[in-house]
């Protein structure tokens, strides 16, 4: 009924057009503020108060070390502000300073507890609130957080050229290989690429939402990691169709090889962003160990991304300016990863950026997957699905060789 | 009639609500503990006592003989009335608990009374949910404080006299013994209870100290302990004694969800009297250790000036607050 009315009434409006299009689409909007207001100056009428004690929950969001300070960063995941009242470490009451007022929903405060801490030793913080609670925070070995300074910036940087740069640049000195091999071979090794990226992207996957449990939840938690994915996913999709586009206005006809293998260097660029995010935040944290044993691991591991971006160009002649701009597409996210993880953690991001790696790497799979497609037209064809399964088997058994 | 002696209460205590004035509350009171290397709360934050509507460093001290009568045949009556009250208590600086009390203050008042009198203790329960008071020492079982027996359960609004003879001479307790027993504990209805042998004890500077805890996030673990509810008062606020005097501590350990506590003296060591009801001590120690319900009465003489530390021997506890210190001049 209402909606026939409506119907109606809009029919007469748009003939005599007497108010612009803009004012009727505000309209709704100006509604719902005026409502929203009057109710606020009323004070939310019949509602009274809320039942029940305050809900308090806080996320501990970094923890730095310094000699005889632990240092917190609380985030506010609940409804209500929260007050810390007391803070005690392996049931001790401690000095600290900061967070003297109460902490609104979302804000954030540093806590600054004098704690003479040993290293290598466990220590569990606990956030006493106003109300009684208390806000447990586990440190499950201490060891100092490294000063960020040049050096400190430049081991990053080495770290990242160690495990994205090279390992890529080497993977891709298969190109004049792939060059050569007959053309059932080539889409073999286009459903290996295919099996190293589907491994690529469920690893981010479950990384993001690993992190997104330790984040704050306010910020949508796992949510984050979908919402990455969808971002970089469309994103990607839209950069594709752009180039995709101008390629073919150029070249009438012709598979855009270029244009995948630039976006396969891009979805594997920003998977090695976020794991670099992740090396650099271990390493701040001291859960990392620098060894030959996991450069080795990531080499290996690495390497095989390589193959994925110079597989598309088996046909194509790029200079090597091009393919050495595809490997720092690809590889140097890695180095920004490091600095990003190891100077501004923050769980909540980190979890985004897997999301997104995630995303951008199931736009490049659905894009190379037509390069599987044996004279038939099948896609799935026994070769490609063993191809497939190798690819992952191979990322899997090289994976085992590093966890971060 | 509960009401208004709670009302009553209310007005008698002075005190501000915190509430009215967070920011005094939270004045620079900052105590030596903070800065000598002790745990301790937060520096610039302290209790405030008064709101609560009582203060550990009166507690110490305040003996409640209630009121006397003789009866015709000479006998004396001692009566004290009694009160359960919910209130909330600051039990560390900053943070609030919802408590149920005796008379407003945790630990209830500390009766103390003489060998032989006749005691008539009227409960009133004005708080929202049913209490006894049950005692230690030696009276009619109907008379003992428990659901299903004589009274037993007293309904918010209701009250009962408890009757019974001071028996035996001692340090005894009393507490609430409605189920959940481990809430009705842990959240505040309990105190010391003295009977005082009919020829005395020699002279002496006593003080009673109640051993106990709050489980302020309900885990069944304590998140701060202490003597006489406050953690580290008597850290900022020594416990004033002078040298060569006799000094006497009513040692009564409540604290729940904990198997033991214990008491540690410092520089010292003390004739230890198990529940002070015999005239000789069991032995001269300096720690001793208790169980819920155990208590002891504590002498000795400090030979030398200064400070001497108290604590319990559970390093956990003591740094969870229950330390403090003796200042003898």
């Amino acid at each position: 009924m209402e909606a026939h009315g409506v119907t109606e009434r809009r029919a007469p409006t748009v003939r005599r057009a007497s108010p612009p299009a803009w004012l009727l689409g505000v309209v709704p909007l100006l509604l719902v503020a005026a409502a929203l207001a009057g109710f606020a100056a009323l004070d939310g009428p019949g509602l009274g108060e809320r039942r029940g004690p305050p809900a308090e929950e806080l996320a501990v969001e970094r923890t730095v070390l310094r000699p005889g300070l632990i240092e917190l960063t609380v985030r506010n995941d609940g409804p209500d502000a929260v007050r810390v009242a007391q803070v005690t470490v392996n049931d001790a009451f401690v000095q600290f300073d900061g967070a003297r007022e109460p902490i609104a929903r979302l804000a954030a405060a540093t806590v600054r507890i004098r704690q003479p801490w040993v290293e290598g030793e466990a220590y569990e913080v606990a956030l006493v609130t106003s109300s009684g609670g208390t806000v447990a925070h586990e440190i499950p070995v201490a060891v100092l957080t490294p000063t960020r300074d040049g050096s400190f910036f430049g081991l990053m940087a080495l770290l990242g050229v160690y495990v994205g740069v090279i390992p890529v640049a080497l993977g891709m000195l298969w190109l004049p290989w792939v060059r050569r091999v007959p053309p059932a071979w080539l889409r073999a090794i286009m459903g290996l690429t295919i099996g190293l990226l589907a491994f690529l992207a469920l690893d981010a996957t479950l990384e993001g939402l690993e992190l997104a449990g330790e984040g704050s939840q306010a910020f949508g938690g796992p949510a984050l990691v979908l919402l990455g994915g969808a971002v970089s996913y469309l994103l990607l999709s839209g950069v594709g169709s752009w180039l995709g586009g101008r390629r073919q206005a150029a070249r009438a006809a012709g598979a855009p090889a270029g244009t995948l293998a630039v976006l396969v260097a891009v979805g594997i660029g920003l998977h090695n962003l976020g794991e670099g995010v992740a090396i650099g935040a271990a390493y701040s944290a001291g859960a990392l160990a620098l060894g030959a044993f996991l450069v080795v691991g990531f080499a290996l591991h690495n390497t095989t991304e390589g193959l994925a971006i110079v597989a598309p160009l088996a046909r194509e002649r790029p200079s090597v300016g091009r393919l050495a701009a595809l490997g720092l597409i690809a590889g140097a996210p890695a180095v920004l990863g490091a600095w990003i993880g190891a100077a501004a953690f923050s769980a909540s991001l980190a979890a985004f950026l897997f999301g997104f790696g995630a995303g951008a790497i199931a736009q490049v799979i659905v894009l190379l997957a037509p390069s599987m497609r044996d004279d038939g037209g099948r896609t799935l064809h026994p070769a490609a699905v063993c191809a497939v399964l190798g690819g992952m088997a191979i990322m899997f058994s090289t994976g085992l060789l590093v966890s971060v | 009639m509960v009401g208004a002696g709670a009302a009553a209460l209310h007005a008698r205590v002075p005190h501000t609500h915190p509430w009215e004035d967070a920011a005094t509350a939270h004045t620079a009171h900052t105590g030596p503990a903070a800065d000598r290397g002790h745990a301790a709360f937060r520096a610039g934050g302290a209790v405030d006592h008064r709101a609560n509507g009582f203060d550990p460093h009166e507690v110490l001290r305040d003996f409640d003989w209630g009121t006397t009568r003789r009866l015709p045949s000479g006998r004396v009556v001692r009566e004290w009335e009694l009160e359960a009250v919910d209130r909330e208590i600051e039990v560390m600086p900053g943070v609030r608990f919802a408590a149920w009390t005796y008379n407003g203050r945790i630990p209830g008042p500390t009766l103390r009374c003489r060998e032989g009198e006749l005691l008539r203790v009227t409960f009133a329960n004005g708080s929202t949910h049913s209490h006894t008071m049950h005692f230690h020492g030696i009276h009619p079982a109907e008379m003992d404080g428990v659901p299903g027996v004589g009274a037993g359960h007293i309904r918010p609004g209701a009250r009962t006299v408890y009757e019974f003879e001071a028996d035996p001479a001692g340090l005894h307790l009393y507490h609430c013994h409605v189920r959940p027993l481990a809430e009705h504990i842990a959240k505040g209805l309990y105190g010391a209870f003295i009977v005082d042998p009919a020829d005395g004890r020699p002279e002496a500077d006593e003080v009673v100290m109640v051993l106990n805890g709050f489980d302020t996030n309900f885990d069944r673990a304590n998140e701060v302990y202490a003597a006489n509810t406050v953690g580290f008062t008597y850290m900022d606020r020594p416990v004033v004694a002078q040298r060569d005097a006799l000094v006497r501590v009513y040692l009564v350990n409540v604290l729940e969800y904990d198997l033991v506590n214990s008491f540690h003296l410092h520089g010292n060591l003390f004739d230890y009297f198990p529940t002070g009801t015999s005239p000789r001590p069991s032995e001269l120690t300096d720690t001793v250790m208790l169980c819920q319900g155990q208590r002891g009465i504590l002498e000795w003489r400090f030979p030398t000036p200064g400070r001497f530390m108290f604590h319990a021997h559970q390093s956990e506890f003591t740094e969870l607050g229950w330390q403090g210190f003796f200042e003898v001049s």
